[in-house]
């Protein structure tokens, strides 16, 4: 469905949303699932003796504000564009 | 390490007093304010999306993520990553998938959204009922550990901290409504986040400002085990369902959710949560630092002879970097953020009472605004009053379960009927009772019969249920349940109705 139409826009809202919440999802349980079934891994020093899950942990936040900032910045730019459009011209 | 800890200290009590006397005075000022329901719920639609951000992070970080999660750091190193981060991954959930059409549908609880195009009797009574039980539990958690931790900071008998508090919030809320809690929250965020950072700050300062530095020292003094992944999570599946249950339960938590409309418009929803996930993911990175310095700085031997959960790590941390003044300022903080989060729960559930079931169940949504007004104060009086009977009913007792219980029922009984109500044309008035019942009972009962109810509060010898949190088990059969129940039973006014939806969520009530 176009753009030009509620339902159109609407579903792609939704298409945006879900695959972010879905990026979200697979960084936050691939963190959990590498914690649980890769101890050594996640121990293993990275600098000084800094560990990877340390790092890892602190990239999971790091993350959450990027994929925040990107969901953000296509609203600003391209959804609120749509969304003027639908509302109609200014009379 | 002698302590200052426990007694009541000049400085935390003058702190604590500021801090009470400028609440107050907000509280007065916003009374003169609030002389209507959207006032009293939703702060008149006029706070900014910056300031809401702040406000959110004040309702969310809880003394329990502040002291708790330094704490749990400080003694088991690692693990206490997994809370830091888990926290956190809700916001940006919220942020796709809830906050901006949650805004243009609904006016002041999200009972209003799910309610919008079904049958408002059921939908109402079963959103209230989740929202209820969310609201109770972390009510349980928050007053408990309000005591304890007041107890333990300044020496109060418990049963007066819960009336402190209690009684505290119940002004900032009876009185000024929502625009004295979203500033109490506001007031409350910019202490915390300042005073965790600046004792971050004095942390890094010890290690010549490098982080790597303390995690050195800190595998120095107590092995390279408190960097790696330990036995909090044996199991994988208790971290997959408790990470669901945090994920999408921020997602359903009712005094979050009603904050969004305290904001003019969609828009200032969206800035709001981008601002609170840059401040809530800045303080649980500072929780790291404060957990680790803490160890390294006070000791474990230290920190466990206060209090044996760690809770009181980082105020040790405080008094041995800053002295007992800063020790006076970090406890005050901690008192602060416990009533701000009391507040923001007792309006909302005080929202459910009235809004929901008051005026549009009982009065089939025909109450003057007379009426409404005088029911969400008696509701609110109604709420402060349960959460002291609570608080001392509950003295004694492991309430630690009941965050995880709160957000394992807003994961499955709040967000999946609030989520498929927008998303799904054939989502019926049958779907949302099923989905929100089903959410509700089934967290309710799985928690009860897990090992965190079963082995740590009832030491029985075992438990018929696996998980520590049903997250994983009660999400997919809320979604479930409502998906089974709309096919079953569909509701063509509700469907007829979606487009409507469609186009109010895209363009609110003004596009109308």
């Amino acid at each position: 469905m176009p753009d030009g139409t509620i339902a159109g826009l609407a579903a792609r809202r939704w298409r945006v949303g879900l695959l972010l919440t879905a990026a979200m999802v697979t960084v936050y349980f691939g963190f959990i699932l590498l914690i649980a079934f890769a101890k050594p891994l996640m121990g293993s020093p990275v600098a000084g003796r800094l560990t990877l899950g340390i790092l890892l942990g602190v990239m999971v936040i790091v993350c959450a504000w990027l994929l925040t900032w990107l969901y953000v910045r296509w609203a600003n730019r391209h959804y609120d564009a749509a969304l003027r459009g639908l509302a109609g011209p200014p009379a | 390490m002698s302590s200052a800890l426990g007694q009541p200290h000049p400085v935390a009590i003058a702190f604590f007093l500021v801090f009470i006397a400028v609440t107050l005075a907000i509280t007065w000022w916003a009374a003169r304010r609030t002389r209507t329901t959207s006032h009293f719920y939703a702060a008149g639609r006029s706070i900014t999306g910056f300031q809401n951000g702040l406000a959110l992070a004040g309702d969310y970080m809880s003394a329990a993520s502040f002291l708790g999660i330094a704490g749990l750091v400080s003694l088991s190193g690692f693990d206490g990553l997994i809370y830091s981060t888990g926290w956190l991954v809700g916001w940006p959930v919220v942020l796709f998938l809830i906050a901006e059409p949650l805004r243009n549908l609904g006016k002041y609880t999200f009972a209003d959204v799910v309610a919008y195009r079904m049958r408002q009797r059921p939908v109402r009574v079963s959103a209230a009922v989740g929202t209820l039980a969310t609201v109770v539990f972390y009510l349980i958690a928050q007053m408990v550990g309000a005591g304890n931790l007041i107890r333990l900071m300044f020496g109060l008998p418990y049963e007066v901290a819960v009336v402190v508090v209690g009684v505290v919030m119940l002004a900032y809320v009876l009185f000024g409504g929502m625009i004295a809690t979203t500033w109490v929250q506001i007031v409350k965020a910019v202490l915390l986040l300042s005073g965790a950072f600046i004792l971050a700050l004095l942390v890094v300062a010890r290690f010549g400002f490098n982080p790597v530095a303390l995690f050195s020292a800190a595998a120095d003094r107590y092995g390279a085990a408190v960097l790696t992944p330990g036995q909090l999570v044996a199991n994988p599946w208790d971290a997959v369902s408790l990470g669901l249950a945090l994920m999408f339960g921020t997602a359903g938590l009712p005094h979050i959710l009603m904050r969004f409309y305290t904001v003019p418009d969609a828009r200032s929803a969206r800035v709001s949560v981008f601002y609170a996930t840059g401040f809530i993911g800045f303080f649980y990175l500072l929780t790291f630092i404060l957990g680790f310095g803490a160890m390294v700085i006070v000791g474990q031997e230290a920190i466990r002879a206060v209090d044996r959960g760690g809770n009181m790590a980082a105020l040790l941390l405080a008094e041995g970097l800053g002295g007992t003044p800063f020790l006076g300022f970090i406890a005050a903080v901690a008192f602060a953020t416990i009533l701000a989060v009391v507040a923001g729960l007792t309006l909302s559930g005080a929202a459910a009472l009235s809004h929901d079931l008051w005026v549009n169940v009982i009065r089939h949504g025909e109450a003057s605004e007379q009426e409404q007004f005088r029911v969400a104060r008696l509701a609110t009086v109604v709420l402060g009053a349960l959460a002291i009977g609570l608080g001392i009913t509950f003295k004694g007792q492991n309430v630690a379960f009941m965050v995880g219980l709160a957000f394992a029922i807003a994961a499955s009984a709040n967000f999946p009927a609030l989520f498929l109500s927008m998303f799904w044309r054939g989502f019926s008035t049958a779907g949302a009772v099923a989905s929100m019942t089903t959410g509700t009972v089934s967290a309710v009962l799985l928690i009860y019969l897990s090992p965190t109810l079963q082995l740590d509060v009832l030491h029985h010898a075992s438990a018929l249920f696996p998980l520590r949190n049903p997250g994983l088990v009660t999400v997919p059969l809320a979604f479930l349940s409502g998906a089974a129940a709309s096919l079953g039973w569909p509701d063509r006014e509700a469907a007829g109705r979606f487009a409507e939806v469609e186009r109010r969520a895209l363009l609110g009530a003004a596009g109308e």
